[in-house]
């Protein structure tokens, strides 16, 4: 018997084989039906924009970390995720150039200058949509279905007109690419939820209050549900792992507050819509929940 | 009948039908025994045998007059052929006996025998012969079963609990003890209920034995203080605080220990050995194991006589297949990695897993992500990421605001952390750190 060859490392000696490729790649692939949906409303341009989006946030990751002489884990899906989510959030008439530049910003701003994935205060995606919302508000807000221009759902009802609640779910209604079909959305986020991937409580918390809200408000809770970006956003963005809390009920809180910020924005402020900078905004209260809400380990009196 | 659980915990791959249905058998007796004079959480011992002395089986060894420490005995008959520092199972080098086995095997006059009845003897009377028997806690543990029982008159003991729920993966020592030696079990777990005072008493298993499981509810079913209780099968129930938590919904304090709340838990291998002990006269030398793993030839249960050097039972499980790239003793989650074949077995030894390199553990640690996996499992509700990260950015004064002395060391986070994180090493290095400052 030769002794030599055997390994002395410490426990636990067996591991769980989940990698955090599997992970983002997992995401990735319960993006597909929200693709598939935006295809089918927006036709191939929709897949055009989505690719451009996605080399540029890869590209930008390459060149990053060659220079920060780093391993290249360009194949980790992370950035192939934000580049995804970013185009899911932006108009089908965006000119190519201009999804090019908001996924280079996300991941370039984002994530890379923070130190790389598991760093980043804000989720990525975001960073580039508001770079962009700021930069081209005309591109950013230019709705086209069945090459018509159009209006979103959220900018019909500020000016109090009906829309079908069948529409919103399926998605056959102007708005960015991946935000309008809650079915395709709601699908994918089913099985990461099954997958344990994503945190319900987050998006449970934040739909609730959105709900809560537009209720008191005298608004139409289930528009605001379907209508525009909650659900992408609840499901997939405000449940990103690096930037959301990791207690449980700093998730509750981190979910309610991004919900009642949207509330607030899209019913009193001077935007449609509030995701985005709600999400962005409780970003950055993470550490401090995750301070402040920590669980009662066990044996601790209350 | 309800199935019960405790909050978090993990379900990894058990492994265990390699060895579910194998009956123990005995292992070869060994041509030399290693036996470390330390073999319990306590005192140390003195030697009461010299190099060169001839010893009967079952002899006494070691002992001390202090009352935390168990003895040890000899397993075989033999010469005491040296007594040197030996490395031990725990990694460390510790002074031990090395016995030459003889032929004869004979046995040392039954020192443990009384002259009375088992039904008479008084409690006081049954911690003695546990204490002299030289028994600790088989579930890996090893602290002396005497003191766990001996409790403080200010104390008040509700429950007692047998603990055969046998998490680990890979492991079938208690499993098979349940299915082949159940009354043996309830003879001692009634022994120990006697020597605490205990009235109620009951039996945690694991709903993955379901054998197990229906044995010991047919031998308790004269028995009116003692039931069968089935758990869910999740990582880490068998840890006593997750037991606990499970089938009383008591919390054990912070610090604190079961008696605090009115609880004593033992394994289920000690219980036979108090058997043993006061019904056979038998000082503990012997006790059971899983030879198991994609690296063992004929994965199995044996008996063994403690200090038999882990290569013999290796070769008595058909030997190594393939090539070993880790030899574990005890379980997967909290066992120790061996440099070599020549350790001797231990009184706390219940497994040798041997395992070929690609189904090794490697913590090439990635960024966190922050997933939280390692948060939603941790059994103590405890934040690993946060203590890894405190112990590594060496924030060492923060580590008791995060409870880093509650950890118990379960292994579930680096288990379940998929950036390969080594998130329990830093904790134990927390751990050490934080103590050092509270002195």
């Amino acid at each position: 018997m030769n002794n030599k060859q055997l390994i002395v490392t410490s426990n636990p000696h067996i591991k769980d084989s989940t990698s955090v490729e599997d992970i983002m790649w997992t995401v990735v692939f319960a993006l597909v039906p929200a693709v598939l949906a935006a295809t089918y409303f927006f036709g191939l341009r929709a897949l055009l924009v989505i690719a451009v989006s996605i080399i540029g946030a890869v590209i930008t990751e390459y060149i990053f970390l060659k220079i920060r002489k780093k391993e290249i884990v360009i194949d980790d899906g992370s950035a192939v995720l934000t580049g995804l989510l970013l185009a899911l959030t932006l108009p089908p008439s965006i000119p190519l150039w201009t999804a090019f530049l908001g996924s280079v910003v996300a991941i370039g701003l984002g994530k890379q200058v923070f130190g790389g994935l598991g760093y980043n205060p804000f989720n990525p995606a975001l960073v580039g949509r508001a770079f962009l919302t700021a930069s081209y508000p005309v591109l950013m807000t230019t709705w086209v279905l069945d090459g018509t221009s159009t209006a979103t759902p959220l900018s019909y009802i500020s000016n109090g007109e009906l829309i079908e609640i069948w529409d919103l779910f399926i998605g056959n209604i102007g708005g960015s690419l991946g935000e309008t079909s809650a079915l395709a959305l709601l699908l994918g986020a089913a099985y990461l939820i099954y997958k344990g991937y994503i945190n319900w409580r987050i998006p449970t918390g934040m739909i609730s209050s959105v709900i809560v809200i537009s209720f008191l408000a005298g608004a139409n809770p289930i528009t605001h549900i379907f209508a525009g970006g909650l659900i992408i956003g609840a499901f997939y963005m405000a449940t990103d792992m690096v930037t959301s809390p990791v207690t449980k009920k700093a998730r509750w809180v981190f979910g309610i507050g991004a919900g009642l910020l949207v509330a607030i924005i899209r019913l009193w402020g001077g935007y449609p819509e509030g995701v985005m900078y709600s999400i962005l905004l409780m970003n950055t209260t993470v550490p401090l929940l995750d301070r402040y809400l920590k669980p009662k380990t066990l044996g601790v009196a209350e | 009948m309800s199935i019960l659980t405790f909050k978090q915990g993990i379900h990894p791959e058990y492994y265990k039908e390699l060895t579910k249905e194998k009956p123990l058998k005995k292992a070869n007796r060994p041509k030399e025994v290693i036996i470390p004079l330390q073999q319990h959480i306590g005192a140390p011992l003195d030697s009461i045998v010299k190099k060169g002395e001839h010893v009967k089986k079952y002899q006494k060894l070691a002992d001390t007059e202090s009352f935390v420490a168990a003895p040890v005995h000899a397993s075989v008959s033999g010469t005491i052929k040296s007594i040197e520092k030996i490395r031990t199972p725990s990694g460390q080098k510790t002074l031990s006996f090395i016995i030459k086995a003889d032929e004869e095997d004979e046995e040392v006059d039954h020192s443990l025998k009384t002259n009375k009845e088992v039904e008479d003897l008084s409690p006081k009377e049954i911690i003695e012969i546990i204490r002299e028997a030289g028994i600790v806690g088989l579930g890996g543990a090893m602290f002396p079963t005497h003191v766990k029982l001996s409790v403080p008159e200010d104390k008040k003991v509700e429950y007692f609990i047998l603990n055969g729920i046998e998490c680990e993966p890979f492991l079938n020592v208690d499993n098979r003890m349940m299915i082949e030696r159940s009354s043996d079990i309830i003879t001692g777990m009634k022994l120990m209920m006697k020597a605490a005072g205990v009235k109620k008493g009951f039996i945690g298993i694991e709903d993955n034995k379901p054998r197990a499981i229906s044995n010991m509810k047919s031998a308790v079913k004269n028995e009116d203080n003692i039931e069968i209780k089935v758990f869910e099968t999740k990582y880490p129930q068998g840890g006593e605080k997750m037991l606990i938590k499970a089938a009383l919904g008591r919390e054990v304090p912070k610090g604190g220990l079961p008696l605090d709340i009115g609880v004593i838990v033992n394994n289920i291998s000690t219980a036979v050995a108090v058997f043993e002990a006061v019904n056979e006269g038998k000082p503990l030398t012997e006790r059971t194991i899983t030879v198991t793993g994609e690296g063992i030839m004929n994965p199995t249960n044996l008996y063994y006589k403690i200090g038999t050097p882990i290569k013999d039972l290796i070769e008595k499980a058909g030997g190594f297949q393939g090539e070993p790239a880790k030899i574990i003793l005890g379980g997967p989650m909290t066992g120790s990695a061996q440099q070599s074949v020549e350790v001797p077995t231990i009184k706390g030894t219940s497994g040798i897993i041997v395992l070929h390199e690609k189904s090794v553990a490697k913590f090439d640690a990635k960024p966190c992500i922050r997933c939280a996996r390692c948060v939603d499992s941790c059994p103590m509700y405890l934040l690993p990421l946060k203590l890894s990260d405190l112990s590594q950015f060496e924030r060492y004064d923060e580590l008791e605001k995060y409870d880093v002395q509650s950890c118990i060391e379960c292994g579930t986070c680096s288990y379940i952390c998929p950036a390969d994180r080594p998130l329990l090493d830093y904790i134990r290095i927390g751990k050490m750190e934080d103590m050092k400052m509270k002195k």
